[in-house]
C-alpha cells in the first residue's frame, strides 16, 4: 500500500493530530517504513486457517448483571475542569458543541 | 406511498436502523448502574468515563437479551460475534471510540412482519443486530457557552437493529417501529420507551422511479424521538429529494436532522468527516463465543409472540384479523383480554368492550392497561350479567361507568341500584300498551307501512322502564300489540 500526503493529512485530522504541511512528506516516509514492514506478513499464505485472537487458551470473561460499581461522582469528575455540581452529582463541562 | 412529480411517478425505498436500550440492571462492559433519571454521573464506573487502563469485561445478561432479540425475530444467531472499536470524537464519548460489532455481529438475517391497517400483512427482512454501548448525553442548553456532560448512559448496552431497505412508506416505517417494540416488549428485551430515549431511530431515505431498480442516494435522518416524528420525516425527506432532483439537482448522501417543530430535515455539516470511523477488533476484549446448546435452551423458553398470539385470537376467539392485531399489539393488553374473553361464549364481547368501552376510559384518563381501575376480573362479571340476561347492554354501560368510578364490581352495583333486567312479560305488556296509548298517530303511520318507527317505540318502552327491559322481547312484544 502506498501512502500520499493527501490520505496522511486525512488520517491526521481524523485522529485530531495537527501536522504542518513541512512536516507531512517526513510523516509520509516513516508510515510508509512502518506499514511496508507489517506487510511482510502478506508473504504467508493463511488460506483455511482461522484467525487467531490470543496466544494462550482463554475465553472472553463474562460479568453477571448486577451492580456492583458507580456512585462516585466525585472521583469522576476530580480532574475535569470547571464541573457543575448538580444535587448529589456533577456534570462535565465543554464548550459548546453546537449542532 | 408514491410522489407525483413533475416529470413522473416516485418510489420511496426505506431502510431503519433501531438503536434499542437493553433492558439490564449493569452495563455492558461495566458493573454500573443503568436506571433512568439518576443525577449527572452518579451511575459512572472508572470504565465508563475511560479512565487510563481500566478494562471492559461483558455482562453476560446483555449478551442474552439480545441472543433472544435475534431468536425473536427469526434470525441467525452467530455463535462467534467480534467486538470493534468505531472511532470518532465527541464530548460524551470519552474513551474516543464506542465499542460496538461491525463485520461479525452476534445476530444476522432475520424477519419482520407488518400488519397494516387495512388487515394486509408484509414481511420486511432485518440486516443484522449487534450489540454497542450508548455514548454519555450532552445539554446544549444549561449555559451560554458551555455543553455539559453526563455519563450516566455512557457505557448502557445497545442493540442495533438494522432492517433492510424494504420499506415503501412513512405508514409501514410507523408499522414497523410499532411491530419491532412490541416484540421487544413481548421478549423483555427492552421498554421501547421512545420519549425516554430507551428506543431511538435512524431512518435511510433515498427515491427512485417507480419500475426502476436501482437505489437512488440515500439520506440519513438521525435519532428522531417518536414513531409520528418517524413518518413526518419520511414524507419531508421523500418530498424535498424528489423536488431537488427534478430541479435539476443531485442528492447529496449524508447525514440530517429532523426539526419537530417545523416539521423539516436539515444537513448536520459538523459530522463531515463523521463516517470514517477506523473500524477495527477491540484489542480488550476476545470474540463472543456463543454455546450451541445456551442458545437452543433461549429458544425453547421464548414467550408467545405478537403473531402466534395473533394468529391464535384469530382461531380461538374467532376475532377479526384487525382486533387481533390491535389486541395483541401490547401484551399486557392482550392478557387483559384474553383473562376476560377466556371460556366465555362470545369471545367477540370481550373484544368490543376491551377495544370500545376500556380503551376509551383509559384514554381519557391517560392510564396504561395495568393501571386500569377496571381489572380483568371484574369486566369478565359485568359481561357475565349481560351473556345470562341479568341487564341489557344498554344498562351495562351505566354499571360499567359507575365500576370505573368506584371500583364496585358489576353484580354489586346493580343489586344496590336495582338494575336488574324486567323479563316479567305482564310488566313489559304494561309498558309497551302505555306507549301505544299515548301515540296513536305514531301507531298509524307504523300500521300504514311505516315499520322502521319500531325504533323509535323499543326506545320508548326501553325509557318507560329505565332501560331494565329485555330489548329482544320489548321488540316480539311491540310488533305482536302492533300487528307488523
Amino acid at each position: 500500500m502506498a501512502l500520499d500526503k493527501a490520505t496522511v493529512a486525512r488520517i491526521a485530522t481524523l485522529a485530531r493530530i495537527k501536522v504542518a504541511d513541512a512536516d507531512l512528506d517526513k510523516m509520509v516516509g516513516e508510515l510508509q517504513t512502518i506499514i511496508s514492514w507489517v506487510e511482510q506478513l502478506d508473504a504467508v499464505d493463511t488460506k483455511g486457517v482461522e484467525p487467531m485472537t490470543s496466544a494462550v487458551e482463554v475465553t472472553l470473561p463474562m460479568r453477571e448483571d448486577k451492580v456492583s460499581d458507580g456512585g462516585y461522582v466525585a472521583q469522576i469528575v476530580a480532574n475535569a475542569p470547571e464541573p457543575v455540581v448538580v444535587g448529589e452529582g456533577a456534570f462535565f463541562t465543554v464548550p459548546k458543541v453546537v449542532e | 406511498m408514491l410522489i407525483d412529480g413533475k416529470t413522473g411517478t416516485w418510489e420511496l425505498v426505506i431502510g431503519l436502523e433501531v438503536h434499542a436500550q437493553v433492558t439490564s440492571k449493569a452495563k455492558l462492559f461495566s458493573g454500573a448502574d443503568t436506571v433512568f433519571g439518576a443525577e449527572p454521573n452518579t451511575q459512572v464506573s472508572f470504565v465508563d468515563a475511560a479512565f487510563p487502563g481500566m478494562l471492559p469485561v461483558i455482562n453476560r445478561f446483555c449478551v442474552e437479551q439480545a441472543v433472544k432479540t435475534g431468536l425473536g425475530l427469526g434470525a441467525e444467531i452467530n455463535l462467534v460475534s467480534i467486538f470493534d472499536r468505531k472511532n470518532y470524537f465527541y464530548a460524551d464519548l470519552p474513551a474516543g471510540y464506542q465499542i460496538s460489532q461491525y463485520t461479525r455481529p452476534v445476530v444476522g438475517k432475520g424477519t419482520l412482519v407488518l400488519d397494516m391497517p387495512d388487515g394486509q400483512s408484509r414481511t420486511v427482512g432485518i440486516t443484522r443486530l449487534h450489540l454497542e454501548q450508548d455514548a454519555g448525553k450532552s445539554l446544549h442548553d444549561q449555559h451560554p457557552t458551555k455543553t455539559y456532560v453526563d455519563l450516566n448512559r455512557s457505557g448502557v448496552a445497545l442493540m442495533e437493529i438494522v432492517s433492510e431497505p424494504d420499506l415503501r412508506s412513512p405508514e409501514e416505517a410507523g408499522a414497523y417501529l410499532k411491530k419491532l417494540r412490541a416484540i421487544l416488549r413481548y421478549l423483555g428485551t427492552c421498554d421501547g420507551n421512545m420519549e425516554e430515549g430507551s428506543m431511538r431511530c435512524d431512518a435511510n431515505v433515498s427515491v427512485r422511479k417507480q419500475g426502476s431498480k436501482e437505489l437512488g442516494t440515500r439520506c440519513e435522518i438521525k435519532n428522531v424521538n417518536s414513531v409520528r416524528f418517524v413518518m413526518q420525516a419520511i414524507e419531508y425527506e421523500a418530498n424535498r429529494q424528489v423536488e431537488l432532483i427534478e430541479e435539476g439537482g443531485t442528492v447529496q448522501q449524508e447525514t440530517r436532522l429532523f426539526d419537530s417543530g417545523k416539521g423539516v430535515t436539515r444537513s448536520m455539516r459538523s459530522k463531515e468527516h463523521a463516517h470514517d470511523y477506523r473500524y477495527f477488533p477491540d484489542p480488550d476484549l476476545l470474540p463472543l463465543v456463543l454455546d450451541e446448546k445456551w442458545v437452543a435452551g433461549l429458544k425453547a423458553a421464548l414467550p408467545e409472540l405478537p403473531d402466534t398470539k395473533r394468529e391464535r385470537f384469530i382461531k380461538d376467539f374467532k376475532l377479526s384479523p384487525y382486533d387481533a392485531s390491535v389486541l395483541v399489539a401490547e401484551k399486557e393488553q392482550a392478557e387483559y383480554f384474553e383473562a376476560v374473553a377466556q371460556g366465555r361464549k362470545d369471545p367477540k364481547l370481550a373484544a368490543n368492550w376491551v377495544m370500545s368501552e376500556l380503551f376509551a376510559v383509559l384514554n381519557r384518563q391517560n392510564l396504561d392497561i395495568a393501571r386500569s381501575p377496571v381489572k380483568a376480573t371484574a369486566l369478565a362479571g359485568l359481561l357475565d350479567l349481560i351473556e345470562n340476561n341479568t341487564i341489557s347492554g344498554r344498562i351495562a354501560k351505566d354499571v360499567f361507568a359507575e365500576m370505573v368510578e368506584s371500583g364496585k364490581d358489576a353484580a354489586a352495583i346493580v343489586e344496590q341500584k336495582g338494575l336488574k333486567q324486567v323479563t316479567d312479560t305482564g310488566a313489559i305488556e304494561k309498558a309497551v300498551d302505555d306507549v301505544i296509548a299515548a301515540n296513536a298517530d305514531k301507531v298509524e303511520q307504523i300500521k300504514a307501512g311505516k315499520v322502521q318507527l319500531i325504533g323509535w317505540f323499543v326506545g320508548q318502552v326501553m325509557k318507560g322502564t329505565g332501560g331494565k327491559a329485555n330489548p329482544g322481547m320489548v321488540n316480539e312484544i311491540l310488533k305482536k300489540k302492533l300487528g307488523i
